[in-house]
């Protein structure tokens, strides 16, 4: 779309979120024969996990691309959705995305959401310097290009992603120097142990420490500060009974992850703190919308391909393979065992003090939050969660720290350029610029 | 169920203008007790655009206002910055010939107010605002208007209010005004005086007030600083703001302080419904690129509505209720709640304590409804 | 600076100084490799760079080709793309 002309597209099924979920359920409803059209805000896909540079997609990832983009599927990249609504008198439903600042409308029979998910940020001093950043935020940087060869990592977080990640750092040259996992070691011993069935996990993990095999990888342990001139220079790392500090160049602080909803919530669809509330066919509260993958639940890569899958059969009017149904239920179980054993510690909730910025976006701080005031009417007074953000950040952060109230999403689902908001069918590009 | 009898002025609702009714009546000597159902400035006030502003649909509107706008100058040294007053001044535009013949005679009637203004050529309104479209006619300066952050002046207010002893009690729902007090779900309480300032929600608690609900929508941009310097209004405005029935939408834009540009403005008729109507809001977004082109390529952060509490002759009820022992009105101000609840504190407490009122309070005189039958309250209005 | 021009760099502007980087790379890679700390600054002034890494928590905010508020984390670079950060004044 780099010519500026804005697209109007007409398919069967719109799928947002080309990730695992989003590319499965599209190979397969383009292999059956219906016109699909895929968006991501990437401009290759892959979402998080198989995110890949140019030439170098992830051996798991290989098949499902290959057979995506022979399907007739097609890709919409760089292109966010900043509004869903009812079109065409309640038969259609419309996505309008934004791409660079040209709008493209997709007006669809049936929509699957596949939007994934965000890393929990949490709040302690020091968390806004440059140089730090996500766990997640770190492999997606780092497959983005970031260059890290020499600089020095510590790498904080909770669960098993903290593995690969410290893994990928050091193979890409950076000195880590810490992986910290907040979880007890009890905790972490005994998941370990219940991955006795599936050894190659533990295999796998194996080999991912070797990488980074110079570096300690601690339990009982997470960052209460970060501290440097214009960008992180050292980390201060606690037990809760003894304190260290360690001098670093990138910090990669995150604590597991949440689903990414706005979309659904633009639309009525009912959601839990967990995810996009659906039945055993994918499909949420509203009729001609589905949704799969890690916004109906954390749950890793096999959930959501098994789910993309299950939810491209249902939108096809076809009863799932049973052994699909079979996997997804295994990859829930392991998603709850996992959620159990990372579980985040309460000392995590109180790392912030009154100077802590807990929203970005507008720099408010946790001192400017009076005790007696509601969540939202702090938000109300401070701005918190008003932002460019939308509140994703702030508000993950925040229904852990404390409560955050869930409030109706009403467009745009992401900021969006205004005439973006006055595109439509008949008018494509909203306004003449 | 306590009852009690601790105030002696029972304050309900803790938006904008219970907050300002409530400080005025503590400051008064006072003990005032403002009750909320959920939090201060939470409702309408959360809603609106904070925009401090002289409006004269009818000569009784603009004493009002002026009056207010004039208040919330005095009071301006008072405000912590999170209120967040401008003094950026509103500029009225005109589109032709016609509205600048309007224009000069809002500059007179403003005038013969006290409230300064400067009437501006074509190219005045051009150097002043170079965003706004080629081909308008001029526009009216008025200098003296401002804009707030309407939550946290309300809280300001409110937190004067109780640096003069006044109790908040927020989260408190009022069941039903009695005689002399109010009963809540807790208790009966007393007070020799009980304000119903409750806004859109005054219809529930006296039904026999006309105020009904007039949704209105807004969009509020990412920062872009400098990007308009005054609040910027089309004349047609206050044609929308009059017309009591339909869907009309206005150009109405505002900078504020952070740098974003706050983006209105329009009317319906819509029950309660909360929800964001995409026609509307086009209807909206379209009417101000008309105006300001350069808008369109401003990122929109959020949308939200509000319920205007408006009344069928678009004047606020503040006075005495007769038919209820004790019970005053201080509700209705549809899209000048901010603007006119400094100037409403002020005569509901010279009314209250039999001062020398700031305006003549007659055509504000509550019962006025029960006599006019044009102003009887209905579900819908014609 | 000048480098011999291959298919693996290209010369982008930033903050009006052209600099080369290499090609397939976000332009938020290309701007830490650039040694840029501020990418945007806070609304109290803070130098703010990247966090999440992948358009959700919008610090990592630039002008890209005159359009301002773009995800820097989510675009590549292109040759001949004109950027500009905070860190424009030596921030």
């Amino acid at each position: 779309m780099k010519d500026g002309r804005p697209g109007v597209m007409r398919a069967d099924a719109a799928v947002v979120g080309a990730g695992p979920a989003g590319i499965a359920a599209a190979t397969e409803l383009a292999e059956a024969g219906r016109r699909v059209v895929l968006l991501d805000e990437s401009e290759t896909p892959g979402g998080q996990i198989w995110r890949h540079r140019a030439g170098a997609i992830p051996a798991a990832a290989q098949p499902w691309i290959r057979r995506l983009r022979r399907s007739g599927a097609m890709l919409v990249g760089g292109a966010t959705a900043v509004d869903l609504r009812e079109a065409h008198g309640g038969d259609r439903l419309e996505v309008v995305a934004e791409r660079g600042i040209v709008p493209t409308l997709v007006q669809a029979d049936a929509l699957l959401l596949a939007g994934g998910a965000r890393e929990r940020f949490l709040p302690f001093p020091g968390w806004t310097l440059p140089g730090v950043i996500g766990v997640g935020g770190a492999q997606a940087l780092l497959k983005g290009g970031l260059q890290v060869s020499g600089k020095r990592a510590v790498i904080a977080g909770s669960g098993p992603l903290l593995l690969p990640v410290a893994a990928s750092l050091a193979r890409a040259g950076a000195r880590v120097q810490l992986v910290a996992e907040q979880a007890s070691r009890a905790s972490v011993m005994r998941f370990a142990r219940g991955l006795w069935r599936t050894p190659g996990t533990l295999v796998q993990a194996a080999r991912y420490r070797a990488e980074f095999r110079r570096a300690p990888y601690v339990m009982d342990t997470w960052i209460t500060a970060a501290r440097g001139d214009g960008r992180v220079q050292e980390v201060t790392v606690t037990d809760g009974t003894t304190e260290r500090v360690i001098a670093c160049d990138l910090l990669c602080a995150a604590y597991g992850l949440v689903p990414n909803m706005r979309l659904a919530r633009l639309m009525e669809c009912e959601t839990s703190l967990a995810g996009v509330v659906v039945d055993d066919r994918q499909r949420t509260s509203h009729a001609r919308i589905w949704a799969a993958g890690e916004t109906t639940g954390i749950g890793g890569v096999e959930k959501s391909l098994v789910e993309g899958r299950i939810a491209a059969a249902a939108m096809l009017g076809r009863a799932p393979d049973r052994s699909l149904l079979r996997r997804r239920a295994a990859a829930i179980a392991m998603a709850a065992l996992m959620d159990r054993a990372f579980a985040l510690r309460d000392e995590l909730r109180h790392l912030a003090t009154p100077e802590t910025i807990v929203c970005r976006c507008e720099d408010v701080r946790l001192g400017a939050l009076r005790p007696e005031w509601s969540t939202r009417q702090a938000k109300l007074y401070t701005r918190l969660g008003m932002g460019a953000c939308q509140g994703r950040v702030c508000g993950a952060a925040l229904t852990f720290l404390r409560d955050w109230p869930i409030d109706a999403t009403r467009v745009p689902s992401s900021p969006a350029l205004l005439s973006t908001l006055l595109a439509e069918p008949g008018k494509p590009d909203g306004v003449r610029r | 169920m306590t009852t009690g009898s601790h105030a002696d002025a029972i304050v309900i609702g803790a938006g904008i203008v219970g907050a300002a009714c409530a400080r005025e009546l503590a400051r008064a000597g006072m003990r005032v007790s403002v009750l909320d159902a959920s939090f201060a400035g939470g409702g309408t006030t959360a809603a609106g655009m904070g925009h401090l502003v002289a409006m004269d649909d009818s000569p009784v509107q603009l004493s009002l206002t002026a009056e207010s706008v004039r208040l919330w100058r005095e009071l301006r040294p008072a405000l912590d910055a999170a209120v967040e007053y401008d003094a950026c001044g509103t500029i009225w535009v005109a589109e032709n010939a016609e509205q600048m013949e309007v224009v000069a005679a809002k500059a007179q009637t403003y005038r013969a107010q006290g409230v300064a203004c400067e009437v501006l050529t074509p190219a005045r309104l051009a150097a002043l605002e170079p965003h706004l479209c080629h081909g308008l006619s001029g526009g009216l300066l008025v200098t003296g208007d401002a804009v707030i952050y309407p939550p946290r002046a309300a809280l300001a207010l409110l937190d004067d209010a109780r640096a003069h002893g006044t109790t908040v009690h927020e989260r408190c729902d009022v069941l039903e005004i009695l005689p002399n007090g109010v009963r809540t779900a807790d208790a009966v309480l007393g007070a020799k005086v009980v304000v119903n300032a409750a806004g859109a929600l005054g219809a529930a608690l006296t039904p026999e007030l006309p105020i009904i609900p007039r949704k209105g929508h807004l969009a509020i941009t990412d920062r872009a600083p400098s990007f308009c310097r005054h609040q910027l209004v089309e004349l047609g405005y206050l044609t929308s703001a009059h017309d009591m029935a339909g869907e009309s939408v206005a150009f109405n834009v505002q900078p504020r302080t952070t740098g974003q540009v706050l983006i209105g403005s329009s009317r319906e008729l819509a029950g309660w419904e909360p929800g964001v109507n995409r026609r509307v809001l086009r209807r909206m977004l379209e009417r101000a690129v008309r105006f300001m082109p350069a808008l369109a390529r401003l990122v929109v952060v959020r949308t939200w509505t509000g319920f205007r509490p408006a009344t069928p002759d678009k004047l606020p009820l503040i006075g005495r209720w007769d038919p209820v022992a004790g019970l005053w009105i201080a509700a209705g101000h549809e899209g000048l709640g901010i603007t006119t609840s400094l100037g409403t504190a002020r005569l509901l407490a010279d009314l209250v304590l039999g001062r020398e009122p700031l305006i003549d309070p007659v055509p504000f005189t509550p019962t006025r409804v029960l006599a006019n039958g044009a102003m009887r309250s209905r579900g819908a209005v014609a | 600076m000048t480098q011999p021009m291959n298919d693996e760099h290209v010369t982008i502007v930033v903050d009006d100084r052209e600099c080369v980087v290499r090609a397939g790379t976000t332009v938020a890679a290309a701007l830490l490799e650039l040694d840029v700390r501020a990418f945007r600054r806070s609304v109290s002034g803070e130098a703010r760079a990247p966090l999440c890494g992948m358009g959700i928590c919008y610090e990592c905010r630039v002008e890209i080709d005159g359009v301002a508020g773009r995800r820097a984390c989510l675009v590549m670079v292109e040759a001949g793309q004109l950027l500009r950060t905070a860190s424009r004044d030596g921030a």
